[in-house]
């Protein structure tokens, strides 16, 4: 590679800052948004020396949807649904994360049960995000089986998804003032199947990857960026846990009676890909704990909130008082009504920091939905991650941030 | 029989039977990667997905062929038949069994015997390394031509240690015939163990076997070497531009490759056609025992389908009576000689290519780097260090 190839001046078009013309011997390669790594549609524009990277430039938005301002024009219950659409390997947790902020609005207090619902379905779609973020980033450094055997456990536990709310992935079933439906019969049996049996599948992928010097060289030492770098940056989640700051709103600023539960947080140092990895992995066995802790201490009682102003009726109450049928078709008609004011609860998700900073006028509709997703904030290491580094060790680190590209453009 | 006859009809045979074993080692490869990966594998086309490279072969046939804008036609064109030529070429000095007289005929199974086919093949896998060198450059597409710069560094690098493990035996056997070398394996120590070359006299060849066999996944770019087609970094190296017939040779050339390479490695280290104990012990009977007994457990099986797998019920009886059918012939007194030979070679060298497909579905990539440093820094010293100790022991004895 000499020199630059013939026509390989391309036009950076559709890329918002300076970009400097390419220097003679190197290369500009545009990677995606059709790209068998990239994770969905991001686009990233490479300046190559040889197969070093010099230059990376991030192209968001071709997933761009119009979430955030859709959620204006919908009254507040319908904006649980596009929760579920931003971030699909996490739809749970960013159920919660709205939910929180909205009931903050209300002041509603949340029954146990559904508080412990809450914790048990969020901390299952933990897991499941993990294994797929796992499967993935194991298929882009060309372990192929590793996948299969991931969406072996993701099976499992959209089937218990199903199983509650009668949906795989746009589950909704964390809703304003509890969850949707009372849990189904036999669920206790189904997760505690699923959960005894999660630790040895853990082990399985340990046994696949860490004893593999292959994964090994891979991983280690790649994609070392100091915290405080990406601390500017605004990532948060497992990458800075590998990078040794304990920081995890489970436990800083516990929401939805984590306190209660017994687990702890995984920190790692050395804030490289191999980091991040042991992070993810411990922290799949932590949820299995909690899981199994919500699931032996599951409260009796109801799980929506009592605040018939915000709760639909029960189907029976509805069919039989004329109370509750009124409130049903208020709320269907027009809509919970929600005190004018601002919320923003953050949420332990997969990923990091969600929250959703909720604007009310006083109205049946959001004023301003404002997501914060950490898929976003998590991108923004994607130029030191990659700027210095191979080719081949990108992949590794583009895998290891871990984003869905929905979250990012929402 | 006139020699160019003779020649004619056996060179039609084998073309026929690799070309048929390049698509079906595909099948056997998706089919394996399923069951380790938990799932089944082509299952839709055919009994257990047995027509899949019939089918992928239609479909490859009537897709258009497309040629992007600004490439150089030529050499666009040449690469994928340069590529097939080659892999194709180095079958014509695999010897597959001994001398043997079929109805009447006297002949070697086998194309041909040159002298220096150990050379011929070194020569015609570094001629590999172009058909993908100018596929990756005349593509005009930039994950090509890095695909296309990594494989030309990456052959030219591990053939240097497949070289040197190749000569090894060569000191041993004293001829650089395929042939020869195979013969020079024949016998048994304590009348028991073989004396292939992996338990040759002065200095077992077990390491220069590993050594090949590693050099062999990188000069087939398999896993955990498969760089040029990376497909989470380069989308699919150097073949990215290509489509339908074209694309169909370089995915045939790759198995053709593998194939050979495991006839190579048979016949130089695993004793060729030579059976694994000796024939007064019974090993001729291994090919029918293996075969009626793979024929009576289909049979079995088929009393006892499935619901779900209804075509079980049709497609095992008759995979039965042809097993057993199979292992009938080899109890043909006029057979035998031509048939148990070439058992022994197929088991030798299908399991060797069981192996490349395992290790695909184990072991994640190399780094570039990695990959070069672990070339030169570990596998060429030990390449060196062996062949001078058995080249020492050679000379002592």
């Amino acid at each position: 590679m000499s020199e630059t190839q013939a026509g390989s001046a391309v036009e950076l078009e559709g890329v918002s800052g300076k970009v400097e013309t390419p220097q003679p011997r190197r290369m500009t390669l545009n990677m995606g948004p059709q790209h068998p790594s990239t994770h969905g549609v991001l686009r990233i524009l490479l300046e190559l020396d040889g197969e070093t990277i010099v230059n990376a430039r991030p192209d968001i938005g071709y997933l761009h949807t119009g979430i955030e301002k859709q959620a204006e024009a919908l009254n507040w219950h319908q904006v649980t649904t596009l929760t579920d659409r931003m971030d699909y390997l996490s739809n749970l947790a960013n159920n919660l994360a709205y939910a929180l902020s909205v009931e903050k609005l209300l002041g509603i207090e949340i029954p146990p049960k559904a508080q412990w619902l809450r914790v048990m379905l969020t901390e299952l779609s933990r897991i499941n995000s993990h294994v797929v973020w796992l499967g993935t980033h194991a298929l882009d450094l060309g372990a192929m089986t590793v996948f299969f055997y991931t969406f072996r456990e993701r099976e499992e536990i959209l089937r218990l998804f199903e199983m509650f709310s009668g949906q795989r992935l746009m589950t909704s079933y964390i809703r304003i003032g509890g969850v949707s439906m009372e849990p189904p019969r036999g669920w206790e049996k189904a997760v505690g199947k699923f959960i005894s049996e999660f630790d040895a599948k853990v082990d399985e992928y340990e046994d696949l990857l860490n004893a593999n010097p292959i994964f090994m060289q891979r991983v280690k030492g790649v994609g070392r960026v100091p915290v405080e770098t990406l601390l500017d940056l605004g990532v948060t989640g497992p990458m800075i846990r590998a990078g040794g700051l304990k920081w995890d709103i489970r436990k800083s600023e516990p929401y939805s009676s984590y306190e209660k539960f017994d687990f702890e947080v995984p920190v790692y140092y050395e804030s490289d890909v191999w980091a991040r990895y042991r992070v993810r992995m411990e922290e799949m066995r932590q949820s299995r704990r909690i899981v199994q802790q919500a699931m032996d201490g599951m409260p009796e009682g109801r799980w929506v909130a009592d605040a018939p102003k915000a709760v639909l009726p029960d189907r029976e109450k509805m069919k039989t008082q004329m109370e509750a049928l009124i409130y049903h078709f208020k709320i269907v008609t027009e809509g919970v009504r929600v005190p004018p004011g601002e919320a923003y609860v953050p949420v332990e998700s997969p990923r990091g920091e969600i929250g959703f900073y909720v604007v009310s006028d006083g109205t049946s509709k959001p004023y301003r939905v404002y997501m914060r997703t950490p898929s976003f904030g998590n991108l923004q290491a994607l130029v030191p991650l990659f700027e210095g580094s191979l080719v081949a060790d990108s992949i590794a680190s583009l895998g290891s941030m871990d984003f869905v590209l929905g979250d990012v453009d929402r | 029989m006139n020699f160019y006859v003779l020649s004619l009809i056996k060179a039609a045979l084998v073309a026929v039977v690799l070309l048929t074993l390049c698509a079906y080692l595909v099948w056997i490869e998706r089919k394996v990667l399923g069951h380790i990966q938990l799932r089944p594998g082509p299952y839709r086309v055919g009994p257990h997905g047995l027509l899949q490279p019939l089918s992928d072969l239609i479909k490859l046939l009537t897709k258009e062929g497309v040629i992007p804008a600004n490439v150089n036609t030529f050499l666009y064109l040449l690469a994928p038949f340069l590529a097939v030529l080659l892999a194709l070429t180095s079958i014509v000095v695999i010897p597959f069994g001994p001398e043997v007289e079929v109805f009447g005929v006297r002949t070697n199974l086998g194309l041909t015997d040159l002298d220096i086919g150990i050379l011929f093949i070194l020569a015609i896998s570094s001629l590999g390394v172009y058909g993908i060198a100018i596929g990756g450059w005349a593509s005009n597409n930039k994950y090509s031509l890095l695909g296309g710069l990594r494989s030309s560094a990456q052959m030219i690098s591990y053939e240097l240690p497949l070289a040197l493990a190749i000569a090894a035996p060569l000191l041993i056997v004293n001829s650089l015939s395929f042939r020869e070398m195979v013969m020079g394996q024949q016998g048994y120590w304590f009348g028991i163990l073989p004396k292939w070359n992996i338990f040759a006299a002065p200095f077992p060849q077990i390491f220069s076997f590993l050594i090949f066999l590693i050099a062999a996944f990188a000069e087939t770019n398999r896993i955990p070497f498969d760089l040029p087609e990376a497909e989470s970094e380069l989308v699919a190296g150097f073949h990215t531009e290509y489509s339908s017939m074209m694309f169909a040779a370089f995915f045939m050339a790759e198995y053709a490759n593998i194939a050979t390479i495991c006839f190579v490695a048979t016949s130089l280290f695993l004793g060729g056609w030579t059976p694994l104990w000796p024939a007064q012990y019974g090993s001729d009977f291994v090919p029918p025992i293996l075969l009626g007994g793979a024929g009576l457990m289909l049979l079995y099986h088929a009393s006892q389908a499935l619901r779900t797998r209804k075509w079980d019920r049709y497609s095992f009886p008759v995979l039965g009576v042809v097993f057993l059918g199979l292992a009938a012939l080899f109890l043909v007194p006029a057979l035998k000689p031509v048939l148990v030979p070439l058992f022994w070679f197929a088991a030798k060298s299908g399991i060797l290519i069981f192996t490349f497909v395992w290790i695909r579905g184990t072991l994640p990539r190399f780094r570039y780097d990695q990959l070069m440093r672990f070339a030169w820094t570990f596998l060429f010293p030990i390449s060196v260090v062996n062949l001078l100790i058995t080249g020492l022991l050679v000379a002592l004895t």
